[in-house]
């Protein structure tokens, strides 16, 4: 862990400040509207990535994100749909949903000691019973043919959460500054420090008083409920929901592959990652046209197999820690060369 | 007893024994190797293709396709090894996890790319059997039987076999077993290999009954990984018989509520099956 450059609170946060309100500043250049749309479509992604890196770091390893995006989302737009509930509302009770969701899921977990393999595997079969739950609920949620939230009626933009692209770039830029002050924020505190030592070994951590299932707990609520803020508002700036985009397998590994990319132990990690995996998936839309559903998990695919073999910390990792991790090099043992 | 309650039971047999395979072969790489192959369902779904590319373009005999689609998915697992796998021998098991996990993507993107997304059925059906009030599909029997005699031969392999026994003993213990001369990196392939073997030997009775597409893996890879962690992974017996009580539960699932309700509740009940029971159903 890194020591903090100031002792007081806000210490450090002048040039993340100006950099905001520099971002901020964006639409004043009227930028093309395929432009601002690829940036907000990269921010929240960030989002969504921050929050898995978040427990991530910690040698949590979720393979079921998506099941947050998915129950924040359709809460959001069913509540919206059937009830009028605005989303300004439906948002946050989304998000709480899905924290509820993380506490139910987490709290056996960890109480049990569920850890490793076995956790991220529990966290998959989550993520897929949301994904098929959705699609079982097709009476309301339309299910695999997705469902759009209802258009509010003109002037009543604002109260449906519903305008154009500048609004939600302020939104998205919110939201993701929210999840790097989360993380700056845990990474203060005593947790950040409990949760390095559980994840070097339970058993010592517990055993100097560390208590092991609340801070577990306490992390995977924030995390779930960062990514569950993403999908909501991801959802709600395309206009439109789909399991398979905001739930189940492929949507969580997509979510990690950024994570991984752009390196997730450090804050600004999940960020880089959603800059080059959105950036990589538009260039090869616009390269590949309609061989793009193939060409993308393609190169994704070969990415992440190089990234982990000669760049596991990310592309953060690279730019942070000029000393070498003290791991031991992978070792192809001599012998084996030697028989066939 | 209700006849179509009566058949969900016997079709949960029959997909029990489907499902025995592919996690038969992920045990044994996971038993052998340590490595949980994310791509397992993956490879099948490439044998899924070789069959049908073989059989319904190239005209060649079903059996002889067969026989190639073990070959090339066997050479895959060695690849996997080769390529992904033993470089990351020594890294943490997240790494190893998301670089099968990587090789996922690249066999979905590799299949839509030149296969595109279409359906594709190899059209070929056995007449349905009748047994009393139950009708039974011939070729589900006819996969559930070949299921059987590859666990067999498997098990015949590592019990009576000098390989076979080096791969039980490394799996019990990989620290001593080098001390005993046997090299772990040449039985790493082998399982590699066999693990592979096994994924093509599913193929071949998956295609017989399913159309195959690039996302089909995303359709049994799931549960293929949970029947292995309830059966205790490593645990060959174990994963053989979580095999069908898992095909029970989905399949008169399917007769309870409808057929997406029946995976939530093979699910829930995996994820019971961690926490109440974490080194697996049968573990002792």
């Amino acid at each position: 862990m890194k020591p903090d450059r100031s002792s007081r609170p806000l210490g450090g946060l002048l040039l993340p400040a100006i950099l905001l309100a520099a971002l901020a500043c964006v639409p004043l250049l009227s930028p093309p509207d395929y432009l601002m749309h690829v940036m907000i479509t990269m921010l929240l992604t960030a989002l969504a990535g921050t929050g898995w890196a978040m427990m991530g770091r910690f040698g949590l390893v979720s393979f079921g994100h998506g099941a947050f995006l998915g129950i924040a989302s359709y809460t959001m737009a069913l509540l919206w749909n059937l009830y009028g509930i605005t989303p300004w509302l439906g948002i946050p009770i989304g998000v709480a949903a899905a924290v509820a969701a993380a506490v139910l899921l987490g709290y056996p977990s960890f109480r049990l000691r569920v850890v490793g393999h076995y956790f991220a595997l529990v966290t998959l079969a989550a993520g897929e019973i949301v994904r098929i739950l959705i699609v079982a609920l097709r009476d309301i949620t339309g299910g695999s043919l997705g469902m759009t939230p209802e258009q509010a009626e003109p002037g009543m933009g604002f109260f449906a959460l519903q305008f154009g692209k500048v609004g939600f770039w302020w939104i998205a830029l919110l939201a993701w500054a929210g999840g790097l002050l989360a993380w700056r924020a845990l990474d203060r505190s005593m947790s950040s420090k409990a949760l390095a030592a559980i994840a070097e070994d339970e058993d010592a951590a517990a055993s100097v008083g560390i208590r092991v299932t609340r801070e577990k707990l306490k992390v995977t609520m924030i995390s779930a409920g960062l990514a569950a803020l993403a999908g909501a508002l991801t959802a709600q700036y395309r206009m439109y929901l789909n399991p398979e985009s905001l739930a189940g397998l492929g949507i969580s590994l997509q979510i990690v592959f950024g994570a991984i990319a752009g390196g997730m132990y450090s804050p600004i990690g999940p960020t880089i990652g959603a800059l080059i995996t959105i950036g990589l998936d538009e260039s090869l839309r616009i390269g590949f046209g309609t061989q793009f559903i193939g060409a993308a998990p393609f190169v994704y695919g070969i990415l992440l197999v190089l990234f982990m073999l000669f760049l596991p910390r990310g592309i953060a990792g690279l730019l942070e820690r000029r000393r070498r991790p003290p791991q031991s090099a992978a070792t192809p043992a001599r012998e084996a060369a030697a028989r066939p | 007893m209700d006849p179509f309650l009566l058949e969900a039971l016997l079709n949960g047999v029959l997909l029990g024994g489907v499902f025995a395979l592919p996690v038969l072969g992920l045990n044994l790489v996971f038993g052998v190797v340590d490595v949980i192959w994310l791509c397992y369902a993956e490879l099948v779904m490439v044998g899924m293709y070789a069959v049908w590319f073989l059989y319904t373009q190239m005209g060649w005999p079903l059996a002889l396709a067969f026989a190639v689609c073990l070959a090339v998915v066997a050479m895959l697992g060695l690849l996997l090894h080769l390529l992904v796998v033993r470089p990351l021998l020594g890294s943490p098991p997240i790494s190893q996890v998301l670089a099968t996990g990587g090789v996922l993507f690249v066999l979905q993107g590799a299949a839509t790319l030149v296969f595109s997304t279409d359906f594709r059925s190899l059209g070929v059906e056995m007449p349905p059997m009748e047994m009393g009030e139950v009708f039974i599909s011939g070729t589900k029997l006819a996969a559930f039987i070949a299921a059987l005699t590859g666990a067999g031969v498997l098990w015949a392999f590592l019990k009576f076999t000098y390989v076979g026994t080096a791969i039980r003993a490394i799996a019990r213990d990989r620290e001593v077993m080098p001390l005993m001369g046997v090299d772990p990196q040449r039985i790493y392939l082998i399982a590699s290999a066999v693990g592979g073997a096994l994924a093509g030997l599913a193929a071949c009775l998956l295609v017989v009954q399913l159309d195959v597409h690039p996302f089909i893996g995303l359709s049994f890879g799931p549960i293929t990984f949970m029947i292995c962690v309830m059966g205790g992974l490593g645990n060959m017996l174990g994963g053989f018989l979580a095999a069908f009580l898992m095909g029970l539960i989905v399949s008169t699932g399917g007769f309870w509520w409808n057929t997406e309700m029946s995976y939530v509740v093979a699910f829930l009940f995996f994820i019971l099956v961690i926490f109440l029971r974490p080194r697996g159903l049968f573990a002792r």
